[in-house]
């Protein structure tokens, strides 16, 4: 299975931001997405999540060979879409136990009801997995969180709703070294056969923990070079000026 | 709420031919109805409503008398639009019926029950036989067996449970001490309405050290009267004695009236204690004016816990009137306002004792139109020493066109006194729907989880069943909303 990007065009409001990128990403396959900031990839993986900001002009994007853009955000969720958000919303008043068991409810069929202690003995499981604490669990989803505990939640709803594709906007954005690893090393745990990731961000740095398939750089709105991890390393030594001066003289 | 769309009038269920005041001789002062009376007073309010009601109830004179004082009162009275919605205007008292009787058939069948009402009961778990009577398809709900178990095992104790008729008539030495005493008559115009019009709602008495263990509700007892739109409550628990009572339930009340105007009392004697719970959900066509105050005296403790949701304006500020030292009062209140519903809602704490406390935490939720209103009053005079006072009212919007106001009075004399006041206006953001639906949550599903999230804390205090219950209205609210 795969998601297939295809020349895509998205607008927010009138400006358009990506300008026709073209990316296709199989399961079990890690991208990672690097580019400097105002490039659009925020906006690339919004638009593909169906934000009701970002406008799709034109392009397609298909998940196991069928559009989802006339879907709605819920129902591209319940077709395998995640997204790790960059600034996750609090949610005062709802636990994470029960944000989650009504997200894992919404993922299953039609008159199929979630069991509780299944649900639990699941939860608890993939926290032992990712090292969070079951505490967590009690308070509000992501409200008073620090950096850190916000990016750790959104791996933890990973774990549980088990997508086929996760784009992971700026994971690494506010996290101390101590954090990036721990995240780090919770995707990686999630890393499969059965899931495709696309990590966006802004440095290299992420990518010494999470090492990718393959690299791409983004620059005004589209994909200008790929290659495997060594690009990210080639970028790091050069900067991303080292772009911008090869798309010059291209 | 956008999925129980009723018409604003339905057809009278008796014609005016069918009154049986009419043509009878007042002035004869003999009143015989025994068949007729199954019938009702007809619509509008005169002295003639008043003969009507008291003599089919076959009530004592001072009751009759305090009935026709309350008319007159009434009538004196203006509709408090100075300070409240100008909507008030608007409720024709001329075509108001004031009093059904048991006998009273409604002329409504199950298969006119819009469809949407029908899922409405399915998605609430509404048992089968209690759909008809809140459909208004049926006027009587024979609940008398889980009624009789409840009043059974209460009154081994020494506790009186009866309507209102029964109380005054069987009880009076007992009810009328306090009855008409916490609020009096002519405490606004709607109490004054409803001490001339009143039928049905609960009476109790709990005598002392008396500690009831489960909770006594009205939804027990459902039929015709209490179900009523002037429903009078008058609850006393005598020294050292405890008691919860439970009012309302989820379901939508579908009533056929557009005017409901209750009156509740309470009476907690030295150290007793008293909570009372109320859990309404109203067809949007309903005006809900309601009077609810208690009287705590030493060490007593009164506890509202109110939950507005539907009719298309409710009044209504529980109250608790401090009157013995370190009697405690609190007030805890949800308020859900949607399209075309005004949610005028709050709280007046009456200090009268030194180290009295109170405690306010109201909670309201706007969504789209829906306009929600909190109104306090905390009074504490300066000759009080080691008075507190806690207030919190907290607003959520859903929507950029709903509304919300504060009006907190808080007078405070002295400083011998504490009194803290906190108060957020917040919002749903699109941002925050997003995250959810991202998730798998529809629209729908994702603003109830707000809302459910926004009153989280409030609704533990609630009894497990209605919390559940509370948290599947709001779900279908919800989902109504986003259409």
């Amino acid at each position: 299975m795969q998601l297939e990007i295809n020349n895509l065009h998205v607008a927010i409001g009138e400006k358009e931001i990506v300008k026709g990128l073209t990316l296709t990403i199989r399961q079990g396959e890690v991208h990672a997405l690097m580019g400097p900031n105002g490039t659009g990839k925020s906006t690339l993986s919004k638009a593909i999540a169906g934000h009701p900001d970002y406008t799709v002009t034109s392009g397609q994007v298909l998940l196991d060979g069928k559009s989802i853009l006339e879907m709605e955000p819920d129902e591209r969720s319940r077709a395998g879409l995640f997204l790790a958000f960059q600034y996750p919303s609090e949610i005062p008043g709802v636990s994470i136990a029960n944000f989650l068991r009504a997200a894992v409810q919404a993922h299953m069929g039609e008159g199929e009801e979630l069991e509780a202690t299944a649900y639990y003995k699941r939860l608890y499981h993939k926290m032992d997995l990712l090292k969070i604490d079951r505490k967590f669990t009690a308070r509000s989803v992501n409200e008073g969180f620090s950096g850190g505990e916000k990016k750790r939640c959104e791996i933890l709803q990973m774990a549980m709703l088990e997508p086929k594709f996760a784009l992971m906007d700026e994971t690494d954005s506010g996290l101390d070294i101590d954090a990036l690893k721990v995240v780090s090393e919770g995707v990686n745990q999630l890393r499969g056969p059965g899931l495709g990731i696309l990590l966006i961000t802004h440095y290299q740095r992420l990518l010494n923990y999470i090492v990718p398939d393959y690299v791409h750089v983004m620059w005004d709105g589209r994909i200008v070079k790929s290659g495997d991890k060594s690009l990210a390393h080639e970028l790091e030594a050069k900067g991303y000026d080292w772009v911008k001066t090869e798309l010059a003289t291209a | 709420m956008s999925q129980i769309a009723l018409p604003d009038t339905l057809p009278p269920a008796t014609e005016a031919t069918d009154n049986p005041v009419a043509g009878i001789d007042q002035s004869s002062g003999n009143f015989s109805y025994d068949v007729k009376y199954a019938l009702d007073a007809g619509t509008g309010l005169s002295d003639h409503t008043i003969d009507y009601i008291s003599s089919v109830k076959k009530e004592a004179p001072w009751i009759k008398e305090f009935r026709m004082n309350a008319l007159q009162q009434f009538r004196a009275k203006p509709l408090p639009t100075s300070w409240a919605t100008k909507d008030l205007e608007n409720i024709n008292f001329d075509k108001i019926r004031y009093y059904l009787a048991s006998g009273q058939k409604p002329k409504r069948t199950w298969e006119e029950v819009p469809d949407d009402i029908k899922r409405t009961f399915e998605r609430l778990g509404v048992p089968e036989q209690e759909r008809k009577f809140l459909a208004g398809v049926e006027a009587q709900f024979d609940s008398e067996a889980a009624y009789s178990n409840i009043k059974e095992a209460v009154s081994k104790q020494g506790v009186i449970f009866v309507n209102s008729t029964e109380a005054l008539r069987e009880h009076p030495e007992i009810f009328r001490k306090w009855f008409g005493k916490v609020i009096p008559t002519g405490d606004n115009k709607f109490s004054a309405l409803n001490s001339a019009v009143f039928s049905g709602g609960s009476f109790i008495y709990v005598p002392p050290g008396v500690k009831v263990s489960h909770p006594l509700q009205a939804y027990f007892r459902i039929n015709a009267e209490n179900f009523g739109q002037f429903e009078r409550t008058l609850i006393i628990v005598d020294e050292g004695a405890e008691v919860t009572y439970m009012e309302g339930c989820t379901a939508p009340k579908f009533s056929t009236s557009t005017l409901h105007s209750a009156v509740v009392e309470l009476v907690a004697m030295k150290g007793a204690k008293i909570q009372y719970i109320t859990v309404q959900n109203w067809a949007p066509n309903v005006f809900n004016l309601v009077t609810k105050r208690g009287l705590a005296h030493e060490e007593a403790e009164i506890k509202w816990i109110d939950c507005n949701i539907g009719s298309r304006l409710t009044m209504k500020y529980p109250g608790v009137v401090l009157k013995g030292r370190k009697a405690r009062g609190e007030v805890i209140s949800i308020a859900l306002a949607n399209d075309g519903q005004h949610q005028d809602t709050g709280a007046k704490m009456i200090h009268a004792a030194d180290e009295t406390t109170s405690n306010i935490v109201a909670k309201s939720i706007s969504v789209g139109q829906g306009r929600s209103t909190y109104r306090g009053v905390v009074h504490i005079p300066k000759r009080l020493k080691g008075c507190k006072n806690n207030t919190e009212c907290d607003a959520l919007l859903i929507n950029t066109n709903s509304r919300t106001d504060t009006y907190p009075a808080i007078t405070v004399r002295g400083a011998a006194n504490r009194v803290q006041h906190e108060a957020s206006v917040s919002k749903v953001s699109e941002e925050q729907i997003f995250y959810m639906r991202q998730r798998g949550l529809t629209e729908g599903q994702a603003m109830s989880l707000s809302v459910n999230g926004f009153i989280n804390d409030l609704a533990r205090q609630f009894p497990m069943e209605y919390s559940v219950e509370l948290k599947r209205l709001i779900d279908l609210e919800m989902e109504g909303s986003v259409g």
